[in-house]
């Protein structure tokens, strides 16, 4: 295990973290702001990583691929809200999670009958294929490169939304004190919209950007979802600020389990035990990072509501 | 289209009365008449479905009665299922040992999950329960001498004593009844106790039940051992009905998928567990049959479940039954 391997796993797991924080941010909002548990948000991932793969595949641009995810994507998004969505607010977290669990299995179905039960193998655009000299001795594949750039033009991005513009600040207000923002006249309802459309959005880019680098297949916005999950909670329900280091905080962890703990454990304790219990504990720490943030701070590292 | 009042509706609180020992007798008799109409196939349907109801049963106890929303029901199937493997792996056939260490076990491991998620509230505690089901589900991924990924075979049936095991083909199923029609009568019984009344109290104003002096954390913790526990035997009996455990027993969606059936039924109601399994579990075999897109339909099921019948399905017989007795 030597510096160039280190730094190598921390480059992917910064490239994890920052695809976990755009789906976490939606997430965050959805739930801080509307007081909603959507389940549902891994199908959006999934949708983008479908159509962001065929797209890819037919026309051979990769970002027309990612552009048609995204668009496609809030498009679904929009009716979903108008038609389901906007009828869960005011209800119990139980039913919501009924509800939503309800359209996982209606999405499931859907990407089953549009694009079939295999797996989609989705390649890297063309360009970005070999690998780049990043330091003497640390060849970094490009797309995973082009993966971390696109993940903090992201968030900057979204930073400078939530901050410094007027729907912004309507979404903070929301996210901190939704029953003091209604009486202020904002409008919750064009506000749930514009932000459930957002999540959607950014959870489809994440799919779409994942897509060359994970497998596309039924069921990955399922395995998704909890770690996301994971990522809002330790964040703190609500801030995108906690999403943000969470979400890098859950991809580190995650990757430097998998990557440093098995050969860790193989040094120190019998090969027939390590090779059991590494695996394990690599699956396994990001829960307990979540068990332990929570036994410290039970809101969450940046609790957005004071 | 309603028949006018009569003497039906003046027998209904007996018939009522009597419909948990109704049920019962038909289930009981369901393998002796199954051969001659060619259902046996459903007896082993059937006997999955007495199963799972035992372990929503459990799951409506605490989220309907004591309001804990767990996550992670399933961790709790599974850590009986998986109890059952360690005994067989160690050499043990009886089959009444292997259950009750299944139970034994789940409810170890509730007693000390419980411990810490119960100190969180709302959403915190759905995620952190969620949380423990996944560590348990990623122990189960990676311990090789049990199968890891691929599962562990039992490929021979644990014994239930000489006089059960050679009475008839279909003893596994009497036993498994017996042991869900005891549950279950043992949950309504504990529902209606002081014991539940006090949980339900919990579940209404925890914080005026704590001034009123009841040890609210303990009572909670009791509840959750005990559902803990008999999801424990739950998953020690599913691992005889499949003869086969494998990790996905704890996957997530499974805990969500009993939280869903126990909600379709009808959330906090005596016959909501059993009734929304065996719904479920009969839809998702009929649909199966017929086409490979049985998902969407029970999707669309529980949409409709969400937006018109929110008290789950168990109410809606329970309005109409009282609008009847009402005349």
């Amino acid at each position: 295990m030597d510096a160039i391997f280190v730094l190598e796993q921390l480059l992917n797991g910064l490239g994890y973290g920052l695809m976990l924080f755009l789906i976490a941010a939606g997430l965050t909002l959805v739930f801080g702001i509307m007081d909603t548990m959507n389940l549902a948000h891994g199908s959006l991932y999934m949708a983008g990583a479908y159509v962001a793969a065929r797209v890819h595949e037919a026309s051979a641009s990769f970002a027309l691929g990612v552009a048609l995810a995204v668009a496609v994507t809030v498009a679904v998004a929009a009716v979903l809200e108008l038609v389901v969505v906007r009828r869960l607010y005011r209800r119990d977290h139980l039913v919501q999670v009924l509800a939503t669990f309800g359209i996982i299995l209606i999405a499931d179905d859907v990407v089953k009958a549009i694009w079939g039960v295999a797996p989609l193998l989705a390649s890297t655009p063309a360009a970005l294929a070999g690998p780049v000299q990043l330091l003497d001795g640390l060849p970094y594949p490009s797309y995973r490169l082009l993966l971390i750039c696109a993940g903090l033009a992201v968030a900057f991005g979204l930073y400078l939304l939530v901050n410094n513009t007027r729907i912004g600040m309507l979404v903070r207000a929301g996210a901190s004190n939704r029953q003091m923002a209604e009486f202020m006249g904002v409008r919750v309802g064009a506000v749930f919209a514009f932000v459930f459309a957002l999540g959607a959005g950014l959870a489809a880019l994440a799919g779409a950007l994942m897509a060359p680098i994970s497998s596309v297949q039924i069921g990955m916005g399922e395995a998704i979802l909890i770690p996301a999950l994971v990522v809002i909670v330790i964040g703190g329900i609500g801030s995108v600020r906690g999403a943000f280091v969470a979400a890098l905080l859950v991809g580190m962890v995650d990757t430097a389990g998998r990557a440093f703990l098995p050969p860790a454990l193989r040094a120190v304790l019998p090969p027939a035990v390590a090779a059991d219990l590494g695996p394990a504990l690599a699956g396994i720490s990001m829960y307990v990072l979540m068990a332990a943030v929570l036994a410290l701070k039970p809101a969450g590292l940046f609790p957005a509501r004071g | 289209m309603r028949k006018p009042a009569g003497r039906h509706s003046a027998h209904l609180p007996g018939l009522v009365r009597r419909l948990p020992w109704l049920v019962l007798a038909l289930l009981a008799a369901f393998p002796l008449v199954a051969p001659a109409f060619g259902l046996e196939y459903y007896v082993g349907f059937v006997r999955r479905v007495l199963i799972v109801a035992i372990a929503a049963t459990s799951l409506n106890f605490i989220l309907g009665y004591g309001g804990m929303a767990a996550l992670g029901h399933a961790g709790f199937i599974g850590v009986g299922a998986y109890t059952v493997v360690a005994l067989v792996e160690a050499g043990v056939s009886s089959a009444w040992l292997a259950w009750g260490s299944a139970a034994v076990i789940a409810g170890l491991a509730a007693a000390a999950i419980g411990a810490v998620s119960l100190r969180t509230r709302g959403v915190y505690f759905i995620m952190i329960t969620l949380a423990f089901a996944q560590m348990l589900y990623y122990l189960a991924v990676s311990l090789r001498t049990w199968g890891g990924d691929d599962g562990y075979g039992l490929y021979t049936p644990l014994e239930m004593g000489a006089w059960l095991d050679g009475a008839h083909a279909q003893v596994f199923y009497w036993v498994v009844l017996a042991i869900a029609a005891l549950i279950f009568a043992l949950f309504s019984r504990v529902a209606h106790s002081r014991y539940g009344h006090a949980l339900r109290g919990i579940r209404d104003n925890e914080t005026r039940m704590v001034a009123l002096g009841y040890p609210v954390f303990r009572l909670k913790l009791a509840g959750f051992i005990a559902a803990g526990a008999v999801a424990g035997l739950a998953g020690g009996l599913l691992a005889s009905h499949n003869a086969f455990v494998s990790p996905s027993l704890m996957h997530w969606t499974q805990s969500a998928l009993l939280l869903v059936m126990v909600m379709l039924g009808g959330l906090g109601r005596r016959w909501g567990a059993p009734l929304g399994v065996a719904l479920w579990l009969a839809l998702e075999e009929a649909l199966k049959m017929h086409t490979d897109y049985w998902h969407w339909p029970l999707g669309v099921l529980l949409l409709l479940v969400v937006f018109h019948a929110p008290q789950g399905v168990s109410a809606l017989f329970e309005r109409r039954a009282g609008k009847e007795a009402a005349r």
